[in-house]
């Protein structure tokens, strides 16, 4: 029996998360004494070479569905595909990562192949007595253990949760070929807006956020500046994109975006506890803010009580000479 | 239009998240509960299509008795009836098992919900009643409109949007800003009191998944404050201390 492990792509490039579920799921099968880690690519975006280094994250095979109709991320399509693949595999586990992709094409699939699954899942499953994994809950306030009943077992794994492993040899790359049912194609992309260039905020590592304090959307190429130097992403409290001074995508909280980078730094925001709720799965947290009243204090590790407008220009340049 | 509107009870954003009986069970102890914000935004634009296009909005919620405060909420906001599936919900299966019976039946031509619950962030259920039901399910719906039997829908991505097509009937998973969150008005609070509210039994009791036990973070340490003169002592933590640059 093998263990599947599903792999997502953007621009090229196997996404980071999805490095992140090939490590979970050789990990995975080391415990679980399994052999074979089979990763499946959807799509023809990737190169075959791109696809082979999954091998260092411990791929022992690579299946590649290269179908152009499946480069766009219809949900139904790709569920059918991941579910045909683990027939094929005879996979009893199943890994991708949870993302706006992953989590509704998981749930699909878990009812195709008869599946217990488990979301925002950070660490490897406790195999001592039953299948029992750790799970986020309350947007990152508390951890669930859950035990899985069924004999197969899909794990979405939170973001930045697990260490990707970069090790090994290439992986085979293999066809797979997946039948395609024009009804599930039935919901049509017709359109596809992309912020080019820039990290992705629900992957990225570092990332810089701006609240209300920063007065005004003119005010952020400073932010923008701090981001580059740091190759970070930028963020925003819900206030902020409310006003537009921001587009939706980059509020993170409670209600948008939950992000769990290395380092977040936030910048004249006073720490609602919506937005603590989508950040407080960072490792490390700076807070910049004139209020040294202002609560997000309590949850940081670093303070500056101080006007941003001086603080953060001061700050890029810092980093650029150190 | 016939919509459903799936709402969970969920605990308010702002409390504070205990467990009692030895980390088994959540302690509910001066928590209020209300409807699930992503849930809010579903019933919220569910509200609008009604008042644009005509038809009905039914609510529903698997939950125990405890919950009908929160659905009549629900009714004083827009909704015009509601059903509640009387049953501690166990799992995202279970959940969609029941969601996915009063779908079969109801004839609806959108069944609209969260993107997730605020509680258990699976993010599961709206995908697991389509696959049950047969029906496409989109998600995280961020923009949704009806022209005659199609809808057209924006949903989040990593970075991004994307645009796209379905015709009706269909099931999405909402959040903002797809409607703003309506608050009920006295008018709504008092007529909510009257309307039709139907319980029923679950239609299974199959779960695949069990939680056991929980757990909370460990404390966070005392925030550092660095002197805004000495942003370089910033730089230096970053680099020496974490590690992080």
């Amino acid at each position: 029996m093998s263990i599947l492990v599903f792999v997502e792509n953007a621009e090229g490039a196997i996404k980071k998360t999805s490095l992140e579920a090939v490590s979970y799921a050789a990990a995975l099968a080391e415990n679980l004494g399994e052999s074979e880690v089979v990763a499946l690519s959807i799509g023809t975006e990737v190169s075959e070479g791109t696809l082979a280094s999954l091998g260092k994250q411990g791929a022992t095979k690579v299946l590649n569905v290269a179908k152009e109709e499946l480069n766009q991320g219809v949900t139904q399509a790709y569920a059918s595909v991941i579910a045909q693949a683990i027939e094929s595999t005879n996979a009893q586990h199943i890994v991708l990562a949870k993302s706006s992709l992953g989590d509704p094409v998981a749930a699909r699939v878990a009812i195709k192949v008869n599946a217990a699954l488990a979301s925002n899942v950070v660490d490897l499953p406790d195999l001592s007595d039953g299948f029992k994994v750790k799970r986020s809950i309350y947007t990152g306030k508390a951890f669930a253990w859950m035990t899985l009943n069924s004999d197969r077992k899909i794990i979405a794994i939170k973001k930045n949760a697990i260490e990707v492993k970069e090790s090994g040899n290439d992986a085979p790359v293999e066809a797979f070929d997946a039948s395609i049912d024009e009804a599930d194609f039935s919901a049509k992309i017709t359109h596809t807006d992309k912020a080019e260039g820039d990290v992705l905020l629900p992957e990225a590592d570092i990332v810089v956020s701006g609240g209300r304090g920063m007065k005004g959307p003119e005010n952020w190429g400073m932010l923008e500046d701090l981001a580059k130097t740091l190759g970070a992403a930028t963020g925003c409290s819900k206030p902020v994109s409310d006003m537009n001074w921001r587009p939706h995508h980059e509020h993170v909280g409670q209600t948008g975006v939950k992000v769990s980078p290395t380092l977040y730094i936030a910048v004249g925001i006073s720490g609602a506890i919506q937005h603590l709720a989508g950040v407080n799965s960072s490792k490390y947290i700076v807070v910049i803010n004139q209020d040294p009243e202002a609560p997000f204090f309590k949850a940081a590790d670093y303070g500056i009580v101080g006007d941003a407008f001086e603080i953060v220009p001061k700050l890029t340049e810092a980093i650029k000479a150190s | 239009m016939k919509i459903l509107v799936c709402i969970t009870h969920v605990p308010d954003t702002t409390s504070k998240i205990a467990f009692t009986d030895d980390n088994t069970k959540f302690d509910t102890n001066g928590v209020q509960y209300i409807i699930g914000p992503y849930d809010d935004y579903a019933l919220a634009r569910a509200v609008e299509i009604k008042e644009q296009q005509g038809g009905s909005v039914t609510l529903l919620n698997v939950g125990t008795a405890e919950t009908e405060p929160t659905i009549r909420k629900g009714l004083a906001i827009g909704a015009d009836d509601a059903i509640r599936i009387n049953a501690e919900p166990t799992d995202s299966f279970f959940v969609a098992e029941q969601i996915a019976a009063i779908v079969k039946e109801g004839n609806y031509d959108l069944v609209l919900m969260g993107r997730e619950s605020i509680d258990y962030n699976g993010g599961q259920v709206h995908g697991m009643v389509g696959e049950m039901v047969g029906l496409p399910s989109i998600s995280p719906v961020m923009q949704l409109d009806i022209e005659g039997d199609t809808a057209k829908l924006a949903r989040e991505i990593e970075g991004g949007k994307e645009s796209l097509e379905v015709k009706l009937p269909l099931i999405a998973g909402c959040q903002e800003p797809i409607a703003e969150w309506k608050i009920p008005n006295m008018r709504g609070i008092m007529t909510a009191r009257k309307k039709p509210l139907e319980v029923r039994e679950p239609s299974s009791s199959n779960s695949k998944t069990s939680t056991f036990k929980y757990e909370l973070p460990p404390p966070k340490g005392e925030v550092k404050m660095i002197d805004p003169e000495q942003v370089e002592e910033l730089v230096r933590a970053l680099k020496s201390d974490i590690k992080v640059l």
